[in-house]
C-alpha cells in the first residue's frame, strides 16, 4: 500500500500520452493504407495480363547461347542482385523483421543489393553485405520513379555482372497478413500476380503458368517486340511490386498501431484501477486514525 | 454464330473496358487495323492513339496511349497505360498538360530520362484531343 499515488498518476499520465500518439499514427496510417491498398489492387489486373503476354515467350527454356531475347536467357550461376523493397520508417509491427530474415538465404559472396527503403539499407549496413544503390521513393512515387531504380538494375544485368535479378518484397495478401515474398524478375518469367500460393517457410512460390499457347505473328517484328515488351514487363513488374510493398506497410502499421492504443488503454484502465484502489485506502486509514482520536479524547 | 470478340482493355489504374463486341480498330505500330472475330493470334504493338469499338452496330471510341495488343480467335487483350473513353476526356485540362509538357522539354530543365518521360505524356494529350476534337462537334450528331 505504499505505493505512492502521485507515481502513478504520473504513469497514467505518460501512458495517456503515448496512446495519443500512436492513435494519430494509426490514423495517418488508415488514410494512407487505404490508398495504397487501392493503388496496389488495381494493378494486379494489369501486371497478371502482361505476364500472360509473355506466356509464349517464357514457355521454352533459352539456355547462355540458345536464341531469344538477353532478357529470357537463363544463365547458370554467377552473381546474384536483389532488390531490397523495405520501409522507411519502423514501428510498422514485424513486417521489416519478417522481410529480412529472407536476406539470409543469399550468400554474402555474390549476392548485391540494391535497396528501396531505409530500413533495409540499415540492416544491410550491419550485415556487411555489398549494397550498389539505395533509391528513395515518396509516398506517391509514380511509374518513372520506379523505373529509373529498376533500370539501374536492369542495366547490370544487360552488362552481365549478375546473372539474376530477384525481389525481395512484402506481399499484400490483406489488412492483417502481409507476407514476405521474393520473385525472380530477370530472367523473365511468367508467373501469376493475384493468386498467392503460400509456401511452407512463409515465402511465396512461383507459380508458374502452363497454357496451350498457339502461335502468333509479331509486329513489327519479333526482335523489335520482344525489345520493348520485355524491359517494360521488367519495370511495371519491380513497380507494381513496390506498390504492394508500400500496401503491406501501411496496413502493418496501421494493425500495429492500433495494437498499441488498444494497450495503452488497457493499461491506463488497470493503472486507475491501482490509483482508485491506494486512494480509497488511504482515505480509510485516515478516517480510521480521525475516529480513533476522537474517541480518546472523549 | 458467336460473331463477338472479348475485348478487354486493361490499364495500371483499372480495367478500362470488357466487354462482347464486334469489331476493334486498334491503332498499331504499323498502323490501324481493325479486329473482326477469327482473326490470326497476333501481337503488337501499340502507339498512343485512338481505339474504336463497335458493339451493336454503335460506335465507341477510346483515347489509349502506349502498350501492346493480344490478338486470338476469340479475344482481343490491350495493354496500355492510358485508357478514356472519349465522353470523359476533359479537354481543357489536357490542353494544359500539354502546355506544361510543351513548355517543360523548351525550357530543357529536365534530364534525358526526364524528356522521354514528358514526351510520353505529351503523346498521351495529343491523342486525348484527336479523339475529343475529331468526335464531338454540337452541330454533328
Amino acid at each position: 500500500m505504499a505505493a505512492n499515488t502521485r507515481d502513478i498518476r504520473r504513469r497514467i499520465k505518460s501512458v495517456k500520452n503515448t496512446a495519443q500518439i500512436t492513435k494519430a499514427m494509426q490514423m495517418v496510417a488508415a488514410s494512407k493504407m487505404r490508398r495504397a491498398q487501392m493503388a496496389a489492387l488495381a494493378s494486379r489486373p494489369y501486371a497478371q495480363e502482361l505476364s500472360r503476354l509473355l506466356l509464349p515467350f517464357t514457355s521454352f527454356e533459352f539456355d547462355e547461347d540458345g536464341g531469344g531475347h538477353p532478357l529470357l536467357q537463363k544463365r547458370k550461376g554467377g552473381r546474384d542482385l536483389v532488390i531490397l523493397v523495405s520501409t522507411d520508417k519502423g514501428l510498422c509491427g514485424a513486417l521489416n523483421t519478417n522481410l529480412l530474415r529472407e536476406v539470409g538465404q543469399f550468400d554474402p559472396e555474390n549476392t548485391e543489393f540494391v535497396c528501396v527503403g531505409k530500413k533495409g539499407l540499415q540492416f544491410l549496413a550491419r550485415a556487411k553485405r555489398t549494397v550498389l544503390a539505395e533509391f528513395q521513393l515518396k509516398d506517391n512515387f509514380s511509374f518513372f520513379d520506379a523505373q529509373v531504380a529498376a533500370k539501374f538494375c536492369l542495366d547490370r544485368f544487360l552488362g552481365g555482372h549478375v546473372n539474376r535479378i530477384t525481389v525481395l518484397y512484402s506481399h499484400y495478401v490483406n489488412t492483417l497478413v502481409q507476407e514476405p515474398c521474393k520473385l525472380v524478375v530477370v530472367p523473365v518469367q511468367s508467373f501469376e500476380v493475384g493468386s498467392v500460393e503460400l509456401g511452407r517457410n512463409g515465402s511465396r512460390s512461383d507459380t508458374e503458368v502452363k497454357a496451350e499457347v498457339p502461335e502468333y505473328i509479331l509486329e513489327p517484328n519479333q526482335a523489335d517486340f520482344l525489345d520493348s515488351l520485355l524491359p517494360h514487363f521488367v519495370f511495371y513488374k519491380i513497380f507494381h511490386m513496390i506498390l504492394e510493398s508500400r500496401a503491406s506497410e501501411h496496413s502493418a502499421r496501421m494493425v500495429a498501431m492500433k495494437n498499441a492504443s488498444d494497450n495503452a488503454k488497457q493499461i491506463i484502465k488497470d493503472l486507475t484501477l491501482e490509483y482508485n484502489k491506494i486512494r480509497q485506502a488511504s482515505i480509510t486509514t485516515e478516517i480510521l486514525e480521525i475516529a480513533t482520536a476522537q474517541m480518546i479524547l472523549s | 454464330m458467336a460473331a463477338t470478340l472479348k475485348l478487354e482493355i486493361f490499364t495500371p489504374e483499372a480495367v478500362a473496358y470488357r466487354d462482347d463486341v464486334e469489331m476493334v480498330l486498334i491503332p498499331a505500330e504499323l498502323g490501324e487495323m481493325g479486329v473482326y472475330p477469327m482473326h490470326v493470334p497476333l501481337m503488337t504493338r501499340i502507339n498512343p492513339g485512338e481505339l474504336a469499338v463497335t458493339k451493336d452496330g454503335e460506335v465507341i471510341y477510346l483515347a489509349i496511349g502506349e502498350g501492346f495488343a493480344e490478338i486470338t480467335q476469340t479475344n482481343v487483350r490491350v495493354l496500355v497505360d492510358m485508357a478514356i473513353e472519349e465522353r470523359f476526356i476533359d479537354e481543357k485540362a489536357v490542353e494544359e498538360a500539354i502546355e506544361r509538357a510543351q513548355k517543360d522539354i523548351r525550357e530543357a530543365m529536365l534530364g534525358n530520362q526526364e524528356v522521354a518521360a514528358t514526351q510520353v505524356a505529351l503523346m498521351k494529350s495529343m491523342a486525348q484531343l484527336k479523339v475529343r476534337r475529331r468526335r464531338y462537334t454540337p452541330a454533328a450528331k
